[in-house]
């Protein structure tokens, strides 16, 4: 817990990706609407079903390459 | 009465009693230490802390209201999904930190860690006060999701008692009771063994939802057209109204924040047994977000199947409002047999949370109050004691709460409890990171946002959690969390430049770098 310290400090640029979700939710005009739909689902709501999916596929690439990071010490 | 119902209900009802008091020999610790009663000892893996947090998050009451919602407002209540996507990258950045210092220093609670980073005593009480008053409506609440399910059981809540008289509310004065006994004994395993049954329940409830439901109601097409066009989505902003989009945006970011600042998170997150592991559920743990979705769509199908019309469902509707859509909706479309299994659902599922906020209180109340003023040399054992008796307390509370004031009290003082809960963030989320920040300046922070937030609420009678600001002659609706956070951001900050810069005391901080990794 300890000695591996030095080397997690700082800043690592990978985890810029985990404003990609906030960035897509906040701007909401970008799916506030009904076409297309998918089975008869608004787009307003099968869209943000969808980033579910993508919110945590976006923690995928940063969580294995912590993993990676903790095996090589 | 609905018999097959009523007996499957009970008999899961029955079960997940026994299992809460089985809980004190799984895992077995030593319970009369506050780590092991009240955090599990720290040594849940990454399955029983998804299960775990799984149930302390997306409550009974969750479960109710946000399809409701739907139900009476329409795509606003949507927010409730871009909210808890938003959760996870905050979870999987900051969050591990906390972890990490907790582990390595014996915190139990947000306001330990306060207590530790700035070596203050006031701004650790002001943490645990906040976050004792944002958790009591929200464990009342979870009476509110129980209290529907049972009345549409058809149980009688006001049953005659031979010697005693007419006692209102007697089934959840019965659960609440037992749940009282088991959570005093096994203390956080009890929820955590728990919430592996209800997730059963609860992941079966919703498959068959989504597969019986629309197919009755003649597909999702069908269910969208019967809902009011107006508002299918949200109102477009105009050039001098944002209008509902800036009000759902800024609800779910504020939602995002205030979420892992409530005790029962913070308790759930910290009976982890790794950092690891709470990086594994930031991923694993959208599976429910999932499910909320899909069960926020119940509130659109239940307009679409017309139970608000129906003579049957007229006196559910009457006493609960629109928190009945989905008991009726089950009621209208699922066979007897399978209402008892959803209703289970709910019910199990605010059992689990109810459990863990109360735990959650009492160890702020143990920890930071009655250890920090009233008993500073209390033994462990003492210790684990009260926080024992305060879990009592603290579900009496909620239960007189639910029975002695209007439920529309509780939904008010929860609404507010989101807004009060948030403004601990700069102390506790920046706090991981810095101890640059005064604690005097944090604690002024901390109050100009409880005050601009429950006056925000106030000018709408707490009815209303949104706040039109007026920015550059354009009206802005935002959830008053969010504005009142700024606030409290910009006052610590200011403060904190101007204390530092003139008194130069160093800080008095508990913890190292190291404690972080």
């Amino acid at each position: 817990m300890v000695a591996n310290n030095s080397k997690r400090k700082g800043f690592r640029p990978l985890y810029l990706l985990l404003l990609i979700p906030y960035a897509a939710m906040m701007w909401v005009p970008s799916y506030n609407r009904i076409e297309p739909m998918i089975a008869g689902i608004p787009f307003f709501y099968w869209y943000q079903m969808l980033w579910i999916v993508l919110g945590a596929a976006v923690l995928l690439p940063i969580y294995f390459s912590e993993e990676r990071g903790r095996d090589g010490q | 009465m609905n018999s097959p119902a009523l007996i499957i209900f009970v008999a899961l009802f029955a079960f997940v009693t026994i299992l809460g008091f089985f809980a004190a020999r799984w895992r077995r610790g030593d319970l009369n230490l506050l780590s092991e009663w009240g955090l599990g000892g720290r040594r849940f893996g990454t399955v029983v802390t998804w299960f775990l947090l799984g149930g302390d998050l997306y409550t009974a009451y969750t479960f109710i209201a946000v399809p409701a919602l739907l139900f009476g407002a329409g795509a606003t209540g949507f927010f409730a999904v871009p909210y808890t996507i938003l959760v996870y990258p905050l979870l999987f950045a900051v969050y591990p930190r906390l972890w990490s210092v907790a582990k390595a220093k014996g915190y139990v609670t947000a306001a330990d860690f306060v207590r530790g980073r700035f070596g203050n005593g006031t701004l650790a009480l002001a943490i645990a006060v906040t976050g004792i008053v944002a958790t009591m409506p929200y464990i009342a609440l979870q009476l509110v999701g129980m209290e529907v399910v049972i009345a549409g059981l058809g149980i009688n809540m006001s049953p005659t008692i031979p010697g005693i008289g007419v006692v209102h509310d007697f089934p959840l004065l019965i659960a609440f009771t037992v749940l009282a006994l088991y959570t005093y004994s096994s203390g956080l395993r009890a929820p955590a063994l728990i919430a592996v049954v209800k997730d059963f329940l609860l992941y079966a409830t919703v498959i068959a939802a989504v597969i019986v439901i629309p197919a009755e109601l003649g597909g999702f097409a069908k269910i969208f057209a019967a809902a009011d066009p107006k508002t299918l989505i949200l109102a477009p902003a105009t050039a001098a109204n944002f209008g509902p989009q800036s009000a759902y945006a800024t609800l779910a970011l504020g939602s995002t924040f205030a979420l892992f600042l409530y005790p029962h998170a913070v308790t759930g997150l910290l009976s982890s047994s790794s950092r690891h592991v709470v990086r594994r559920n930031a991923v694993a743990l959208p599976a429910y977000s999932f499910a909320l979705g899909l069960i926020a769509l119940l509130g659109t199908m239940a307009v679409a199947s017309g139970v608000r019309g129906m003579p049957q469902y007229a006196e559910g509707f009457k006493t609960f409002g629109n928190q009945f859509a989905v008991p009726a909706l089950f009621l209208h479309s699922f066979p007897n047999w399978f209402v008892g299994i959803a209703f289970a659902a709910i019910a199990i599922g605010a059992l689990v949370p109810a459990a863990i906020m109360s735990i959650a209180c009492a160890n702020l109340f143990t920890r930071n109050i009655y250890r920090e003023y009233l008993n500073p040399n209390c033994s462990p054992k003492a210790e684990a004691q009260v926080a024992k008796i305060v879990s009592l307390v603290v579900k009496l509370g909620a239960l007189f709460f639910i029975i002695g004031l209007p439920t529309q009290y509780a939904i008010q003082f929860q609404l507010l409890g989101g807004i009060l809960i948030i403004q601990t963030a700069p102390a506790v989320l920046l706090g991981l990171y810095t101890n640059r920040l005064n604690p005097w300046a944090l604690l002024l922070g901390w109050a100009a946002g409880m005050a601009s937030g429950t006056w925000m609420a106030w000018t709408n009678a707490f009815k209303v959690s949104i706040y039109p600001l007026h920015i550059l002659g354009v009206i802005v609706p935002c959830y008053a969390a969010v504005s009142s956070l700024v606030l409290n951001l910009a006052v610590s900050l200011v403060f904190s430049w101007l204390f530092n810069g003139i008194l130069r005391t160093p800080p008095r901080d508990a913890t190292a770098e190291a404690d972080y990794a």
